[in-house]
């Protein structure tokens, strides 16, 4: 605000009008450079807790482990190689085997599902959706007993199959919500044109509609696979050693005893690595998937 | 209002809830052959989904709504049989349900306005041009992408820990005392790590709102002279508010089921057993199943209540909006 002091004076020459909107567009320039600082810091304060991770997982446990933070310290990916020797590669497997394996489920169902809800003239298809929906609403709690108990009756207790099947059901009505928007996105003429072509649906399906929802579906996978690979509530209590994946592996890491911090922080790194990156990466499509399949 | 790019605009996708379509919705018109076999074929194509979604999750709730009524703890395999209504005495006189309830509306309750609050805050001020937009928004939707449990590690032993957490050397700066957050402020702990992690999906929602906001009326009310408050106040939000709305519902979905953060944090100490904690305990702990299968009935319930008050609620503002235009 003291740059525009000087405008109050700005009458005084004898062309006032230029100075004054000089003034005016300098005062725009301070907030809009005031604006864009304090949005640096709001940036760099939320992200810190993820960037502290990663440079805590660099240190040694006794640089770590101190009440004023150390930033000039010896770094070295020791903690990394520590991580992996504790057998963490296998969770990390584990997981990227239950993700892939359900998304790709979720893919084959939801596909045919969404773009039958999409095809005109269809009765009942909210009626379909709102069932899809609803199914999303209900806490896990609600029927986790039963699946344990079948489970643990046929023995499939710590079996990655058993937990794909699960994370099947938990994304899978996400999935034909969001991609419902987009093969609704399709324009009729599109469809109406293939038909005539004499095309049955499921070449339709592939060569018309497929290349137009390809952005969605490719939105839709990595949704479910984020939300598969960051689970911890099915894994925690259906897996125990075999198919134990890395979300309930982390909270069994430490136990609070001794100096584990820059242990942590290491394998929390390399869990939460594949999807940050991978969100980045996608992140446009992730914003618009997200949007659309929220807002549609 | 020019938003068409928010309406499910055919016909045949009337969002209406199921009650009041039936009145509205115009006589059937009949169908031609290639109709009839469309439909015939979107059924089709509609059911194996249908069918996966039915045995994952409703019949696993069937069942445990029938152990619900059922006297059965796995410590003493032979006493099952059943018990009528003595789960659910059990749960209301016990004390430990009404604690818990009030502990999930207190951590999801708080978590959903604070990270709606933080994400319009962070919508606002991503959605102007400024030196380094794009990695802005990079990283603050990084907490979401984040595991929860990593997430809430880090918090805990990294960020709130009473002597190397960095919150705590912030705040000696500052000339305040050590807190002992983990043990002290158990609830207020899970409710930061939750806002952390929800605050960037509110503001993709809400800035997904701020830009399908026309510049046109915004530059026009500001050449009329109104200030940047008055035209968020009298424009600005009052078209965010659907979205604040959905922004409200999802995040509550999200919310009500939480569970990892407590597991790994609190382990339910401190007014944070929530009720999907509170189920787990009885069921994988107390090894109670007629008990616990009676909390998740009455979870459902409880969310079907929110989800179905709150979901008639988007259905009105998608049919309001969709008769505007």
């Amino acid at each position: 605000m003291t740059t525009a002091a000087p405008a109050s004076t700005a009458p005084r020459t004898s062309t006032p009008a230029p100075p004054r909107r000089r003034a005016k567009r300098m005062r725009h320039h301070v907030t809009s450079t005031a604006l864009t600082i304090f949005t640096w810091i709001v940036t760099l304060g939320f992200f810190f807790p993820v960037a502290w991770m990663v440079f805590t997982a660099f240190k040694t446990e006794a640089a770590a482990a101190t009440r004023t933070p150390t930033i000039f310290t010896a770094l070295s990916l020791d903690r990394f190689t520590e991580v992996l020797d504790r057998g963490f590669g296998v969770y990390l497997l584990n997981s990227l085997t239950a993700s892939v394996m359900s998304t790709v489920i979720v893919l084959l169902l939801a596909i045919p599902a969404a773009y039958g809800l999409s095809i005109r003239p269809i009765i009942k298809s909210t009626d379909a959706l709102f069932f899809f929906i609803s199914t999303r609403f209900m806490p896990i709690a609600a029927a986790i007993i039963p699946i344990y108990l079948l489970l643990q009756g046929l023995g499939m207790l710590d079996n990655i199959t058993a937990l794909s099947v699960l994370y099947v059901g938990m994304n899978l009505p996400l999935a034909v919500w969001m991609m419902r928007s987009f093969f609704s996105e399709v324009p009729l003429e599109i469809v109406e044109a293939a038909q005539i072509d004499g095309a049955n649906f499921f070449t339709e399906l592939v060569r018309v509609v497929m290349p137009i929802v390809a952005p969605g579906i490719a939105a839709a996978a990595l949704i479910c696979f984020i939300f598969a690979w960051n689970e911890y509530f099915l894994a925690s209590l259906l897996t125990s050693t075999m198919a134990r994946t890395t979300p309930p592996f982390l909270g069994s890491f430490v136990d609070g005893r001794g100096q584990f911090l820059a242990v942590l922080s290491a394998a929390s790194t390399l869990a939460v690595l594949p999807v940050v990156l991978a969100g980045w990466l996608a992140q446009k499509r992730l914003v618009t998937g997200l949007a659309m399949g929220a807002i549609k | 209002m020019t938003a068409p790019d928010l309406i499910v605009a055919e016909p045949a996708h009337d969002p209406a809830p199921a009650a009041s379509r039936t009145l509205r919705r115009p006589p059937k018109p009949e169908l031609s052959a290639g109709q009839k076999k469309a439909l015939r074929l979107a059924r089709t194509l509609v059911w194996p989904a249908i069918v996966v979604a039915i045995l994952v999750t409703q019949i696993p709730f069937l069942v445990t709504i029938y152990y619900s009524f059922q006297n059965w703890n796995l410590m003493r395999p032979g006493s099952r049989g059943f018990a009528g209504f003595d789960n659910y005495v059990t749960v209301f006189t016990g004390g430990a349900f009404m604690q818990s309830l009030s502990a999930t509306v207190v951590i999801t309750g708080s978590s959903i306005v604070l990270s709606v609050l933080f994400g319009l805050g962070i919508a606002l001020l991503l959605n102007r041009k400024f030196f380094g937009q794009g990695l802005a928004r990079t990283l603050v939707i990084t907490p979401f992408l984040m595991m929860p449990a990593a997430a809430a590690l880090i918090f805990k032993w990294s960020m709130l820990d009473a002597n190397v957490g960095m919150v705590n050397w912030g705040l000696s700066i500052l000339g305040v005392d050590p807190v002992q957050w983990n043990t002290d402020f158990p609830a207020l702990t899970v409710i930061m790590v939750l806002t952390w992690q929800y605050t960037p999906f509110m503001m993709l929602i809400l800035l997904a709102g701020l830009q399908s906001q026309s510049k046109e009326t915004l530059e026009a009310a500001s050449v009329d002279g109104a200030g940047p408050i008055r035209s968020f106040l009298h424009m600005t939000l009052p078209h965010l508010r659907q979205y604040i709305e959905l922004a409200v519902l999802l995040g509550g979905i999200m919310l009500l089921q939480v569970f990892d953060p407590i597991a790994i944090m609190t382990r339910g100490t401190g007014g944070t057993k929530t009720l999907s904690y509170l189920l787990y305990e009885r069921a994988f702990v107390g090894l109670e199943i007629g008990e616990a299968a009676a909390y998740g009935v009455i979870t459902v319930l409880l969310t079907i209540i929110v989800a179905s008050v709150a979901l008639r609620l988007l259905f009105k503002i998608f049919s309001s909006e969709g008769a505007k235009s």
